[in-house]
């Protein structure tokens, strides 16, 4: 099952390659993997996508939170929450389609954030889900390049991560 | 006042009580070599290579209790050190390892002597630090002292840049350390002892299956305590060996690849297991899925990853093993179980395992058996001594016919199997207690990959007993080629040996040798009363072979017998 792991990090040198670290040498799998320091600048928040079954999902959060340099570790997947991410796709545009590309983007509350006479590079923001489907709606238009983002990720309601 | 970053390493040293470092110079650590000219009381055992320095420290650790530290220079100095923390990693022991590093200015330049230690050592460290402001220094390494010697012990670095030791800050050093990421859990919670001590209550064939941790949180005596309240046997894995007497009635030996006959049926027929301090590796296991299948598994450690790693745990407990054994004998204490009673099925059994297949080797007149030199070691020494271990067959026949009595006593590299181990780690140990008898039980191939810390012990004058089992052969290799490749010995023999004897007196230690079974007492005798490093070179049976043996993958309770 995919996971959506948040964790709160010293922000300190060297804090990246040991989570990249433990996922590799543990053989654990990365989907993606996003990280800013958050309001405080000592700390700094990761986000993780990753798979496995339950017992691995324990392995993993229990092998980050014994990094010394860890300081909190959410699994969102058992509770409701919110994922963000983006993705900005330059597309070929051609008289005959730039109407479709503006209707796509429109329908996806996307923005286009770059013209000019042969390309429009348009900026989606969303869960996952979204931003695939988006994408998978403007290939058969033509992609030149695509830049997706990690996803970041947050509780709703109350609850925080640190 | 201010001080350099070289002086404030010696004062945080001794602040630290760590007073004694396994090290070796080089250019960017000079600046605390100095500091150690002027410091007598910080005392340097310098060594003939940077492996040798961390396994003593490691040996010193596990001997002693106390954290081992070892200095080395950046670069090549750094690199070597690497099998002795993985080492230490593997089996949680814990040591501080400062290395040198290139100044701050010219770190990621390839420049002389530089190497990213930190990077190469990610993977086998519990946790490691570049200092890059010498105002962190005092700090840094109390941490490090921290970190390795709490929750699950383990190695940690600290690599120190040049500049770093030449700039001058004031000198503070933490009374307590307190880290917001850090926070082990050390305390057991009260209700999973209580499961755990009705589990036992309900069990009619229960083992404790002990591991290193009870050596580590020194609760062997609560472990003393626990089985003879209960009347339940005791099972220990190789880094277990120590904390439970050999020679007790309740005692299964060890369990696993050549664990005990009797253990590994015990452990194949239990209705609970309970893992203290342990972590269920597959030399222990064997066939995961035919691994204790009638029992209920409770597991007690203090590091959660170790917990439903490989078997899953219906009682896990998380917490330090002494905590938990302190509240789990008090529960006990108000039981109103008849435990001798209730298990005396269960003990009968085992005892009957126990008369069906003994450890046992066909003795012989005219050639010394290796088991037999351990039996010796053993009569001779009363068991009163420190044994660290190579690795091979001559490390399984020590962990199989010594008969321990005292954690502590048993030094070998259990997770990692790193043969070179031993003899630093016996002389780490003796730097501990210089008035013991600190044996190496050694392989000729193992006793070959740090030899030249002979000359570290004639320099100290650490009297360390190199007791050679020569079989002439890389024996367990060959032996898994005799059983398992169709004799075919590939590249397992040494062809060319040194002269043992010879090769001690070149370095200024006593050389003895033993060709015949009579020959192997009063060598050991010899030995113990020369009271300066030597080594014996007891000349075996080429082809003995350890056993019992599961071979890897079986379940355990298939064991080749013979
Ligand atoms: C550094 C290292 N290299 C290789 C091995 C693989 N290995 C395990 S046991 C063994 C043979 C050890 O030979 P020896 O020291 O003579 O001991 P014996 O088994 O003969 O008692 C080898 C090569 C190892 N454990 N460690
Ligand atoms: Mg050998």
């Amino acid at each position: 099952m995919r996971h959506t792991i948040s964790v709160l990090v010293e922000n300190k040198f060297g804090v990246l390659s040991r989570v990249s670290g433990l996922f590799s040498g543990r053989g654990f799998n990365i989907e993606s993997l996003s990280v800013a320091p958050t309001l405080d600048q000592t700390t700094s928040r990761m986000t993780i996508i990753t798979r496995g079954d339950d017992a691995i999902i324990e392995q993993i959060t229990k092998q980050l939170n014994k990094l010394i340099d860890v300081i909190k570790v959410i699994d969102f997947s058992e509770e409701d929450f919110i994922e963000r991410g983006i993705v900005l796709v330059k597309v070929n545009s051609e008289p005959n389609n730039r109407a479709e590309i503006l209707r796509m983007t429109e329908i996806f509350r996307g923005k286009v954030v770059d013209v000019s006479p042969k390309t429009y590079t348009i900026e989606v923001t969303g869960a996952e889900e979204k931003v695939s489907a988006f994408v998978e709606m403007i290939k058969p238009l033509g992609i030149i390049e695509i830049a997706r983002s990690g996803k970041i990720a947050m509780s709703r309601g109350k609850k925080t991560l640190g | 006042m201010e001080h350099t970053g070289a002086e404030i390493f010696v004062k945080s040293l001794l602040k630290q009580g760590a007073d004694l470092i396994f090290g070796y110079p080089g250019g960017v650590v000079l600046p605390i070599y100095d500091e150690l000219f002027k410091t007598p009381k910080l005392r340097h055992i310098l060594v003939r290579h940077e492996q040798g320095a961390v396994h003593m420290a490691d040996g010193f650790a596990r001997a002693s209790g106390k954290p081992g530290v070892a200095l080395v220079t950046s670069g090549p100095g750094a690199t070597n050190t690497v099998t002795g923390i993985a080492t230490a990693y593997m089996d949680s022991i814990p040591i501080v390892v400062f290395t040198g590093q290139v100044p701050t200015g010219l770190i990621g330049n390839d420049a002389f002597q530089e190497a990213d230690i930190v990077g190469i050592t990610r993977p086998c460290v519990k946790h490691s630090y570049l200092v890059r402001d010498v105002k962190d220094l005092a700090n840094t390494i109390a941490e490090a002292f921290y970190i390795a010697t709490t929750g699950r012990p383990g190695p940690v670095l600290v690599d120190l840049p040049k500049d770093v030791l030449l700039a001058k800050t004031r000198f503070e050093y933490p009374e307590k350390v307190e880290m917001r990421s850090y926070r082990p859990t050390t305390v057991a919670n009260k209700r999973q002892i209580d499961r755990l001590a009705a589990a036992l209550e309900e069990a009619k064939r229960p083992v404790l299956y002990v591991g290193g941790g009870m050596i580590l949180t020194n609760a062997a005596a609560e472990l003393k305590k626990l089985a003879r309240a209960i009347h339940a046997p005791v099972t220990m894995t190789l880094m277990g060996l120590g904390s439970f007497p050999s020679l007790d009635d309740l005692c299964l030996g060890m369990l696993g690849m050549h664990g005990t006959y009797r253990a590994n049926m015990a452990v194949t027929h239990t209705d609970l297991i309970v893992a203290l301090g342990a972590r269920f590796d597959d030399r222990v296991t064997g066939k995961l899925d035919e691994f204790a299948p009638n029992a209920k598994v409770a597991h007690v450690d203090v590091d959660p990853t170790a917990i439903s790693k490989n078997v899953t745990a219906h009682i896990p407990v998380v917490g330090d093993l002494k905590d938990a054994m302190k509240k789990l004998n008090a529960v006990i204490a108000e039981s109103k179980v008849d435990w001798k009673t209730k298990h005396k099925p269960w003990l009968d059994q085992i005892d009957e395992w126990k008369h069906a297949n003994k450890l046992e080797y066909v003795k012989k007149t005219k050639v010394i058996k290796p088991q037999f030199v351990i039996e010796e070691i053993d009569r001779v020494t009363g068991g009163d001594a420190i044994f660290a271990t190579e690795v091979g067959q001559n490390q399984m026949w020590a962990a199989q016919y010594l008969t321990l009595k005292n954690p502590r006593t048993f030094l070998t590299s259990g997770g990692l199997g790193t043969m070179g181990y031993g003899f630093p780690a016996a002389i780490g140990a003796q730097a501990a207690f210089p008035d013991k008898v600190v044996f190496d039980i050694a392989g000729d191939g193992s006793i070959q990959m740090n030899i030249q810390e002979l000359g570290t012990a004639v320099q100290q004058r650490l009297p360390v007993i190199i007791a050679i089992l020569n079989n002439g052969f890389l024996g367990m290799v060959r032996q898994w080629q005799q059983l398992f490749h169709g004799n075919r010995y590939s590249y397992t023999c040494m062809e060319s040996q040194p002269d043992f004897v010879k090769l001690a007196e070149a370095y200024g230690a006593l050389g003895i040798r033993a060709t015949l079974p009579e020959e192997v007492g009063p060598a050991l005798e010899r030995a113990i009363a020369a009271r300066r490093p030597t080594i014996i070179d007891f000349v075996v049976d080429r082809e003995e072979n350890v056993y019992p043996m599961v071979p890897a993958g079986s379940p355990i309770n298939k064991m080749l017998l013979a």
